[in-house]
C-alpha cells in the first residue's frame, strides 16, 4: 500500500494551503480546549491540594467579643471536628515611600506556632517567635508589591495607636488564595495587606485580651454545614454574632468557584465551535476532493483496490490533516497554557499551580478532533466508495440546468452572460451554496460574539465607574456615626462634595434560600451613587421598601411587591418584613438599597452613617489623605479610580485578551473558509473558464464568474451571520451570568459593521490571491484531456 | 510475422448482454444483447463507431461495470452476477487496463504510478521491469506532467502489464496520439501479447488498427455486427494513418 501512501503525501503537498488553513482552525479549537481544560485543572488542583494539605476551615463567624471560654460551647457543637478561635483586627499601615492609604487586615495566630486550620504556607522567613508582639507575617503579595523584605519595619495603626513591627515572614493562606480587601472586587496588593500576628500580642493592642472576634472549624466526615452554622449563630448572637457561613460566602473560595464556573462554559463552548467548524471545511474540502479526483478513483478501482482500501486512503488523508492541526494546537496549547497559568499566578495566590499537563487532556484533544473530522468527512468518503468505475470512467454527464425565475423576470433577462452563469451555478447546487453561505456566516458570528465581547466587557466597566459609582474617594468609618461628621468632612481641603451612607449586614431571605449580603441606606436621590434600571436610567428611593439587584431578586425567586424577610446581623439582630419595592440593573454585585432615614428608622437608631464617598480636586488629594489618615474613626480609604485602573488591567489582561485571540482565530477560520471554497471552486471551473476564454470573454468577464460569485455568497452570509451571532453572543451572556459580574446583552452597530466588515476583508483577500491564478490560466492546458 | 492460432480456449464467453443507463436526463440502450467469445492469448480489435457500445462492452468486461441483462463468463466465473467485492478482485488477479486518456495519477511518478498496482498484485513484475518492456526505464522518475502523451500510455501500459494479468483492455490506446506514437504504442501491446500471451481487446474507430488483431469485432448499435478472422496479424510498424 506503499504508493498509496506516496499519493496522499502528494495531495497533501498540492493542496497545502487549503490542508494549512483547516489546520489552523482545527489547532485553534484544540488549542482553546486546552487551555480551557488545562487552567480548569490547575486551578482545580492547585485548590484541593491547597485546602487539604493546610486545613481550609468549613465554618467562618465573626462576632464583636467574646469571652475565650465560649470556644468549649463551639466545639461541641455537633458536626464540629476542629475549632480555633481568632482575633482579626482591621488595620491602617504606612509603607515607607508610598504615599497611597493602605488598608489591611490582622489575622491572630496561636504564639509561635502554626493555626490548627488555614494554616500558613511560609515562603520565607518565620513565624513571630512566642514573646514577640513585634513580629508579624505579611502575605507574599503585599510583600512583593512593595518589595518588603523580612526584618523590614512597617508602622500599622490599630485601633488608632501606632505600632512599629518587624517582618519575620512572608506566607500565603489557603484563606486568601484570592486577596481582596472586604468592600473590594479585584485584588489590589498596594493597597490592602493580610498579616498574621501572635494572638496575644493582637489582643493586647486590639482590646481582645482573653476573648476573641472571628471563629474558623472544621467537620467532621460527613457533617452538614447547615446544622453547625445555625448552632453557631444561636451561640454567638449575644456576643454580636454576625452570621457564621460556609466556604461558599468566603470571598476568595466563591471567585475560585466561579473562574471554575467560567472555564468549564469555555472549556466546551469555544472548542466546540472551531471543532464544528472545521469539521464543516473539512467536509467541503473532502467533498471537493472526492469531486475532483472522480477519475483518479475510478483508475485506481479498475486496478482491483478494494472500497475499504480508497476509504482508508481518504480517512488517512483527513487524519493526517487532523494531525498536523491537533500538532500544531497542542505545540500553541502548551504555551498559551502555560502562559495563562503566569497569568492565574497574579490572581490567584496559590504556593505553586499545579500545572501539569495530563495525556488525558491531549488525547481528549485528539479524540474531540478526529470525532469532528470523521463526522466532517464520512460523507464524502462513502460517496467517493460508492462511485462504480466505470461511472467515473465516463465523463460526467452535462449537469441539469432549467429555465428559473431569474431567467424569466424581466430583471433576468438584462442580466449578462456571466452573471446568469454564476446564478445558475448557484440554483443548480443549492445545497452546496446553502453549506457555503452557512459557514460563511458561521464566521461571521464569530467575529459578531469576539467584538460584542470587547464591547460589552468595557460597557460595564464604563458603566461602573461612569453611571454607579460616580465619587473618587471612599471613606469607611470604624462604627456608625453621627451624620454631622459630614459636615466636617466637606471642610477638609479638596473635598467638593460628601455623600454619606449607611451599611448593614444582613440575610437575606425568602423560603428556603437566603443569601448574605450588604443593605446600604442611601439618600432618596443619591447623587454619587447611581442606581440604575434596566435602561440605565437613575432609581429614586421611596421612602420605605426595598430595592435589591436584579440577580439576587432572581436568584431568590423574589418579585417587586413580594414580602422579604430581612435578618439583620448587626446591632439588636432584629429579623424583619419589607416588601421588594423594585430592583436595580447594576452590572456588578449584590446588594441590597433602603433608603437610608428608613434604614435608621429601622436600625432604631438616629440619623447614622456607616461611610461617606467623596468628590475630591485630584490636586488635593494628598493632602486630603493625609487629614483623613489622622482622623480616628476613619477605618479606610478607597481610591475609586485607583480601583478601576485595577478593573482595566484585569480585564485586559485576561478577557480581552483571550477575546483578542478569538477575534484572530475567528478571522483566520473566515479567510480558511474562504479562501478554500474559491480554491475548489477555481479548480472545479478551470475548464469552463478557459473555454469562455476561447470563446472571446475578457480576463475580468471570466473573472467575474468567479468572484461574483464568492461576493453574492459572502454578501448572503452576512445577515444570517448576523442573527447567529446575536444568538451566541446572548448565549454567552446566559452563560457568563455569574454573581460577581453580569454581562449585559448588549448589541451595539458597531459589531454588526465588524463582522460583516470581517468577512468582506476576508473574502477580498481570497479574491486577490485567487486572481493571480486567474491571471495564470492556461486556455490550451485546461481544454486538454481530463486526468 | 506468422500470426500463431490460439487453441481456441474461450476464456470470455458473453450471451445476450444488454446495458441501459441514464446520462442526465437521457437513457441510453448502450448493449443490445451481445453474443460473443474471446480466446485466450488472441488479440482481439473492436471497431465500431462512436456510440456503438464498445467501450461499454470492454467496461463490462474488465469488470468495472455490470451488465443489465444476459451472462458473462469469466473463465468459470459468472461476472455478471458477480458482487462488487467479487469484481473487485477479479480486476486485481487478471485484468489490466488501457485507457484513452493515460488516467495517471498525476501526483505519482511513472514508476509509482506503475507501483501502485504490483502493491497489490500476487506475483508481479517490478516497476522497473514493466517500464523497461515499453522501453521508458530511463523517464521513470518522472511525473506524468513531464512526460508527452506516447509516453504516458506507455507508463500506463506498463502499469496494465506489470501484474502479469490475463487478460489486457485497452480503450482506445492511440486515441489521444498522432500516428508515429500511436504506432509504437501499438507495438509495444503486440510486443506483450506475443511474449507473455495475454489476451488482449483493443477498442479503436481506427479500421487500420484492424490488420494487428487474430480477430476484428464490429460494432454496430450495441450489437456485434460482424466477426473477421484475420489469415495473418500485420506488424504494427507497417501501420499508418
Amino acid at each position: 500500500m506503499l504508493t498509496l501512501h506516496r499519493k496522499l503525501v502528494r495531495d497533501l503537498g498540492a493542496l497545502k494551503g487549503q490542508v494549512a488553513a483547516i489546520a489552523v482552525v482545527i489547532a485553534a479549537g484544540v488549542m482553546t480546549l486546552m487551555i480551557a481544560v488545562t487552567s480548569l485543572d490547575a486551578i482545580r488542583l492547585s485548590m484541593e491540594r491547597y485546602y487539604a494539605e493546610h486545613q481550609l476551615a468549613d465554618v467562618f463567624a465573626s462576632l464583636s467579643r467574646a469571652p475565650e471560654v465560649l470556644a468549649h460551647r463551639l466545639a461541641e457543637i455537633p458536626g464540629v471536628n476542629q475549632l480555633e478561635t481568632r482575633v482579626i483586627a482591621p488595620v491602617r499601615l504606612e509603607v515607607p515611600d508610598f504615599a497611597d492609604p493602605v488598608r489591611g487586615i490582622l489575622l491572630s495566630i496561636p504564639d509561635g506556632r502554626q493555626p490548627l486550620l488555614n494554616r500558613l504556607y511560609l515562603r520565607a522567613g518565620q513565624l513571630p517567635e512566642t514573646g514577640r508582639p513585634d513580629q508579624i507575617l505579611i502575605s507574599e503579595p503585599f510583600a512583593e508589591a512593595h518589595g518588603l523584605q523580612i526584618g523590614d519595619q512597617l508602622r500599622v495603626i490599630i485601633r488608632g495607636r501606632y505600632e512599629d513591627l518587624s517582618i519575620a515572614g512572608i506566607a500565603l493562606s489557603p484563606e486568601f488564595v484570592y486577596q481582596v480587601a472586604p468592600t473590594d472586587l479585584l485584588p489590589d496588593y498596594k493597597r490592602f495587606a493580610v498579616m498574621w500576628m501572635n494572638r496575644r500580642a493582637l489582643g493586647n493592642a486590639f482590646g481582645m485580651d482573653g476573648a476573641f472576634n472571628n471563629v474558623i472549624a472544621s467537620l467532621q466526615a460527613g457533617a452538614e454545614a447547615a446544622p453547625v452554622i445555625e448552632r453557631m449563630d444561636r451561640i454567638l448572637a449575644p456576643y454580636g454574632g454576625i452570621g457564621a457561613h460556609d466556604r461558599m460566602d468566603l470571598i476568595s473560595h466563591r471567585m475560585l468557584i466561579e473562574e471554575i464556573g467560567q472555564l468549564r462554559v469555555m472549556a466546551v463552548v469555544l472548542p466546540g465551535v472551531f471543532l464544528g467548524v472545521s469539521a464543516f471545511l473539512l467536509s467541503v474540502l473532502m467533498g471537493r476532493i472526492v469531486g475532483t479526483q472522480r477519475q483518479q478513483i475510478a483508475v485506481i478501482k479498475a486496478f482491483g483496490y478494494s472500497d475499504r482500501d480508497l476509504a482508508g486512503h481518504y480517512a488517512l488523508l483527513t487524519a493526517m490533516i487532523v494531525a498536523i492541526g491537533v500538532a500544531l494546537g497542542v505545540a500553541l496549547g502548551f504555551w498559551a497554557g502555560d502562559a495563562m497559568a503566569a497569568l492565574y499566578a497574579e490572581y490567584f495566590r496559590f504556593p505553586e499551580l499545579v500545572s501539569r499537563l495530563q495525556a488525558r487532556v491531549v488525547l481528549l484533544a485528539i479524540l474531540v478532533s478526529a470525532l469532528a473530522a470523521g463526522l466532517g468527512t464520512w460523507r464524502a468518503v462513502s460517496s467517493a466508495i460508492r462511485l462504480p468505475p466505470a461511472e467515473a470512467m465516463r465523463p460526467p454527464a452535462p449537469p441539469q440546468f432549467h429555465q428559473g425565475w431569474v431567467d424569466r423576470s424581466a430583471l433576468g433577462r438584462r442580466l449578462a452572460q456571466t452573471t446568469r452563469i454564476i446564478l445558475r451555478n448557484l440554483a443548480r447546487h443549492p445545497f452546496k451554496s446553502a453549506l457555503t453561505v452557512a459557514g460563511i456566516s458561521l464566521s461571521a458570528s464569530l467575529l459578531l460574539l469576539g467584538h460584542y465581547q470587547f464591547n460589552a466587557v468595557s460597557h460595564v466597566i464604563d458603566l461602573q465607574y461612569r453611571t454607579v459609582l460616580k465619587m473618587d474617594t471612599h471613606v469607611s468609618f470604624i462604627e456608625p456615626t453621627s451624620r454631622r461628621v459630614l459636615s466636617e468632612l466637606r471642610a477638609l481641603p479638596g473635598v467638593r462634595y460628601a455623600e454619606g451612607y449607611r451599611s448593614v449586614p444582613v440575610r437575606v431571605v425568602n423560603g428556603h434560600r437566603d443569601e448574605r449580603t450588604s443593605l446600604l441606606g442611601l439618600p432618596e436621590r443619591p447623587a454619587l451613587r447611581g442606581l440604575i434600571d434596566r435602561q440605565y436610567q437613575p432609581i429614586e428611593l421611596p421612602a420605605e421598601g426595598l430595592f435589591l439587584t436584579r440577580f439576587l431578586a432572581d436568584d431568590l425567586g423574589l418579585a417587586v411587591g413580594d414580602p422579604v424577610i430581612l435578618e439583620v446581623m448587626e446591632g439588636q439582630r432584629r429579623v424583619l418584613e419589607v416588601p421588594l419595592a423594585g430592583v436595580v440593573d447594576e452590572p456588578i454585585g449584590l446588594s441590597a438599597y433602603m433608603n437610608i432615614e428608613a434604614l435608621n428608622r429601622l436600625m432604631r437608631e438616629g440619623p447614622a452613617i456607616s461611610g461617606a464617598w467623596l468628590l475630591t480636586d485630584s490636586g488635593q488629594r494628598p493632602a486630603l489623605y493625609e487629614r483623613l489618615w489622622d482622623a480616628p474613626r476613619v477605618a479606610g480609604i478607597g481610591l475609586i479610580s485607583e480601583a478601576e485602573d485595577g478593573f482595566r488591567s484585569y480585564l485586559e489582561d485576561t478577557v480581552l485578551a483571550m477575546m483578542a485571540i478569538l477575534l484572530l482565530l475567528a478571522g483566520s477560520i473566515t479567510f480558511a473558509l474562504v479562501y478554500n471554497n474559491a480554491r475548489i471552486a477555481f479548480a472545479e471551473r478551470a475548464r469552463e473558464l478557459a473555454t469562455l476564454r476561447v470563446l472571446g470573454f475578457s480576463r475580468a468577464q471570466v473573472g467575474w464568474v468567479l468572484i461574483g460569485e464568492i461576493g453574492l455568497l459572502t454578501v448572503l452570509a452576512i445577515p444570517p451571520g448576523w442573527l447567529l451571532g446575536t444568538l451566541f453572543s446572548w448565549l454567552l451572556s446566559l452563560a457568563f451570568d455569574m454573581d460577581m459580574i453580569r454581562v449585559p446583552f448588549r448589541m451595539a452597530h458597531q459589531s454588526f459593521a465588524f463582522a460583516a466588515a470581517g468577512v468582506i476583508a476576508a473574502s477580498s483577500v481570497s479574491v486577490v490571491l485567487i486572481a493571480g491564478r486567474l491571471r495564470r490560466l492556461d486556455m490550451v492546458e485546461a481544454l486538454k484531456g481530463v486526468e | 510475422m506468422s500470426s500463431q492460432k490460439p487453441s481456441r480456449q474461450t476464456v470470455f464467453r458473453a450471451r445476450d448482454v444488454s446495458k441501459i443507463y441514464q446520462m442526465g436526463e437521457v437513457t441510453i440502450h448502450a448493449l443490445r444483447g451481445v453474443d460473443l467469445d474471446l480466446y485466450a492469448g488472441e488479440l482481439v480489435v473492436m471497431l465500431g463507431a462512436s456510440g456503438s457500445g464498445k467501450s461499454t462492452l470492454l467496461n463490462i468486461m474488465g469488470g468495472l461495470d455490470t451488465a443489465t441483462s444476459g451472462e458473462l463468463h469469466y473463465r468459470d466465473q459468472e461476472l455478471s452476477r458477480a458482487s462488487d467485492r467479487q469484481l473487485t478482485a477479479f480486476r486485481r488477479d487478471h485484468v489490466g487496463f488501457v485507457f484513452q486518456f493515460y488516467n495517471m495519477i498525476p501526483s505519482l511518478t511513472a514508476r509509482e504510478n506503475v507501483a501502485i498496482v504490483t502493491d497489490i498484485a500476487a506475483d508481479p513484475m517490478r516497476p522497473e521491469e514493466a517500464l523497461e518492456l515499453v522501453g521508458l526505464k530511463d523517464r521513470m522518475d518522472h511525473f506524468p506532467s513531464q512526460l508527452s502523451g506516447g509516453e504516458q500510455q506507455r507508463v500506463a501500459i506498463a502499469r496494465a502489464i506489470a501484474k502479469r494479468p490475463a487478460v489486457l483492455m485497452c480503450d482506445e490506446p492511440t486515441g489521444a496520439l498522432d500516428s508515429k506514437t500511436g504506432v509504437r504504442v501499438l507495438q509495444v501491446i503486440e510486443h506483450i501479447n506475443r511474449e507473455i500471451g495475454t489476451t488482449t481487446a483493443i477498442i479503436t474507430h481506427n479500421e487500420v488498427i484492424g490488420r494487428m488483431a487474430d480477430r476484428v469485432i464490429r460494432l454496430r448499435d450495441g450489437k456485434v455486427d460482424e466477426i473477421h478472422e484475420n489469415a495473418e496479424r500485420a506488424d504494427p510498424a507497417g501501420l499508418g494513418w
